[in-house]
């Protein structure tokens, strides 16, 4: 039930997948009023790569969640594939989450005691779609993210890499025209956090899903091809964004101790963070299993 | 969601549970068994009851003093056989006409002695009553007449006074006055908690003359069709309250008592549904319960199914039919235990039991009406659950 979009756009311009117009969300708190996002203006066009940084509190997770419709904003117009979510009541949020949007969290969030390929055809079942053709397809999606083998595992066989990559698998089951991804690899190793990335990466280039992504490191900020920083609730910049002056680099105090950062090793890249190409790398499809030391990525700090 | 898919999603919860499933059904499990063992406890006594009523012999009509309601206290009775002459001579045929005067007494014979009931009757009683002897002979008219003291005993007493001897023939003291048994009645059982073979007949002239009396308690008179029965009730009420001005009489039929009967049993049945319908309520509260945690529990993967598009109706669906598969499986678990404890103490005790499909209808119905009342709640939490918060759930 995709809509047309709104109307008034001058023609040949792209449609948006996700346009948020001075968009607040205010949350209660015992009474006491917590401005998470302040008047938030930014759009997500198909095929993006975005990376959303900035200190713990910002209003990153905030922002994702009304991107992805999970949540309502209090202020402004937030439109996501063309409707208008101020107009939409809940089934309907229900619907649009299901047909346009894609979900990775931090902590996978796979059913327990369900195999890998029922929980990639979850939110087929909310589609009306036949045991089969989920299964079918499920199948074939986590044939994508290179888990054809662990079909029929449970979360509890799968390590922490597999299962992020089954909820990858969840996530596009369903040809969404975005995937939202708080913190994909926070709980993850640096190995595995490069792998489940790197797919991210290709599958974002591949089939064109936008990728938003919301992430603490700054080297992994860098290959995305635009970068969003946020502060106190506002975009502070906005690499896409011609009003914002310039690119800056998100500050120092990004909430997770500098010992996190994967340590630079020795298999050279060039990393950029504008550059045109998508750093698809190689058979990503594989990564995971073939324990694939972490690439050298230039800190984006020298960048000024 | 598909509704197919929803009860697979659904009974997949309870697996994932069994323990815990089990013990939740328990308390519906509990509350439907009762509600069929006890329904059939009551339907099988009241059908028991009308099956004796019926026995006592076809187009009966009983006249006694007073009037037949639950509640009356019983009326010392002023009739006499001359009454029962006048009634004979109402009815026409003496043949269709028995009385009774009745008193406890002891019975005695030799060491051994039983407290039993002694029926002053005439020689027409097992014609009116269908009662058939097992030994001997029952009373004459001549027995009658002559206020003969000659007894004819109930099983019951038959085998306390004479567990090792023929009693045809011997005496027994009843009220310490000395008669000689001449037949033992066939067996007739128990009926509600009474003994119907604890009992002796003797004519009614030297029961009367026992315990100096002329008192008769009651007339019974077979009708001769069942259509002029009320009719022929009616003349005799009339017969008596001309002679007997100052009391009332009842003639009822057998349709009557049954009638009486059934209400007052119905009356029983129905409170003991209620009281095991109490504890199926107490199972649903159970479940709701359950149900309640189940939804804490499961708050994250709520979460998750709205985050990938489940709305809130199908949240709730798979809620509901959570609870109502809870309750419809222990419903039918219960069934199953009600009437198989209902043949056995069918089976085995002296309490009649008989199963009726309404019983077995209205426990499976309340159970399923039971899950879905109890469970409305849960779900509906359930539904509602905001995605975010949920999914931030530990
Ligand atoms: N449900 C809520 N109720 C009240 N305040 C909230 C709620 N959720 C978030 N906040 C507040 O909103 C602000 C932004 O939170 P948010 O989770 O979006 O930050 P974040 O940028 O994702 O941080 P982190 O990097 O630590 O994940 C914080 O000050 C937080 O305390
Ligand atoms: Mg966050």
């Amino acid at each position: 039930m995709t809509e047309p979009a709104v109307a008034d756009r001058p023609a040949g311009e792209r449609i948006p997948a996700i346009e948020a117009v001075d968009v607040s969300r205010t949350y209660q708190l015992d009474g006491v009023s917590v401005e998470a996002l302040r008047g938030v203006s930014l759009t997500v066009q198909p095929g993006d790569y975005v990376a959303l940084v900035g200190p713990s509190g910002s209003g990153k997770s905030t922002l994702m969640h009304l991107l992805g419709g999970l949540d309502r904003p209090t202020g402004g117009r937030l439109v996501i594939g063309g409707r208008d979510v101020n107009a939409l009541a809940p089934p309907e949020m229900a619907t649009l989450r299901n047909e346009t949007i894609g979900f990775v969290f931090q902590a996978f969030h796979l059913l327990p005691r369900t195999s890998a390929v029922e929980n990639v055809a979850l939110p087929l079942v909310y589609r009306g779609v036949s045991a089969r053709q989920r299964r079918e397809r499920a199948a074939a999606m986590l044939g994508r993210v290179g888990l054809g083998h662990r079909l029929d595992h449970r979360p509890n066989q799968m390590s922490g890499g597999e299962q992020q990559r089954v909820a990858i698998a969840r996530a596009l089951v369903t040809e969404p025209t975005v995937l939202l991804a708080d913190e994909p690899t926070g709980n993850l190793d640096s190995v595995t956090g490069a792998a489940v990335l790197e797919l991210l990466e290709q599958l974002n280039a591949e089939s064109g899903v936008a990728l938003v992504m919301v992430t603490h490191d700054q080297e992994v900020a860098a290959r995305a091809h635009r970068r969003i920083t946020m502060r106190d609730g506002v975009v502070v910049a906005d690499s896409a964004d011609p009003r914002s002056a310039h690119d800056r680099p998100p500050s120092v105090d990004h909430g997770r101790p500098a010992t996190l950062v994967p340590a630079p090793s020795a298999e050279p890249r060039s990393a950029s963070g504008s550059g045109p190409g998508h750093p698809s790398g190689g058979s990503g499809g594989a990564a995971g299993a073939t324990g694939r030391l972490p690439r050298e990525v230039e800190r984006p700090g020298g960048t000024g | 969601m598909r509704v197919a898919e929803a009860w697979r999603v659904a009974l997949d919860a309870l697996r994932a549970n069994r323990l815990r499933s089990a013990l939740t059904m328990l308390g519906v499990i509990i509350g439907v068994a009762s509600v069929v063992l006890l329904v059939a406890i009551g339907t099988g006594t009241k059908q028991k009851v009308e099956q004796q009523v019926e026995g006592l012999g076809s187009n009966l009509l009983l006249v006694v003093p007073g009037r037949i309601e639950v509640g009356n206290a019983p009326v010392v009775s002023p009739l006499t056989l001359k009454d029962v002459d006048a009634v004979t001579r109402v009815v026409g045929d003496p043949d269709r006409v028995a009385v009774t005067v009745a008193s406890g007494a002891t019975a005695r014979a030799g060491a051994r002695s039983d407290f039993t009931t002694v029926q002053g009757v005439l020689e027409t009683t097992p014609a009116v009553f269908t009662r058939s002897l097992a030994r001997g002979r029952y009373l004459t008219g001549t027995d009658v007449d002559t206020s003969r003291r000659v007894a004819v005993l109930g099983d019951s007493v038959a085998r306390a006074l004479f567990p090792d001897r023929d009693p045809l023939g011997q005496q027994v003291a009843l009220a310490g006055v000395r008669f000689r048994v001449i037949g033992v009645f066939a067996p007739l059982g128990q009926s509600l908690g009474v003994d119907r073979d604890d009992e002796v007949h003797v004519p009614v002239t030297a029961a009367q003359r026992l315990w100096g009396t002329q008192r008769v308690d009651g007339i019974a008179v077979k009708a001769p069709d069942r259509e002029r029965i009320d009719e022929l009730g009616e003349r005799i009420v009339a017969e008596l309250n001309r002679r007997h001005p100052d009391t009332e009489f009842s003639a009822v039929t057998q349709q009557q008592i049954l009638g009486v009967l059934g209400d007052i049993l119905g009356v029983l049945t129905g409170v003991l549904a209620a009281i095991a319908g109490i504890s199926l309520l107490v199972g649903g509260v159970g479940v709701s319960n359950i149900m309640l945690v189940s939804v804490r529990e499961r708050t994250r993967e709520i979460g998750l199914r709205k985050a990938v598009g489940a709305r809130p109706r199908d949240i709730g669906v798979q809620f509901l039919l959570e609870a109502v598969l809870l309750t419809t499986i222990g419903g039918l678990t219960g069934m199953a235990l009600g009437v198989g404890t209902a043949l056995l103490v069918d089976a085995l005790s002296p309490i009649p039991a008989a199963i009726t499909w309404w019983s077995l209808a209205l426990a499976f119905g309340v159970s399923a009406v039971v899950g879905i009342v109890f469970g409305v709640v849960p779900a509906q939490r359930a539904g509602r659950l905001d995605p975010v918060v949920a999914l931030r759930t530990e």
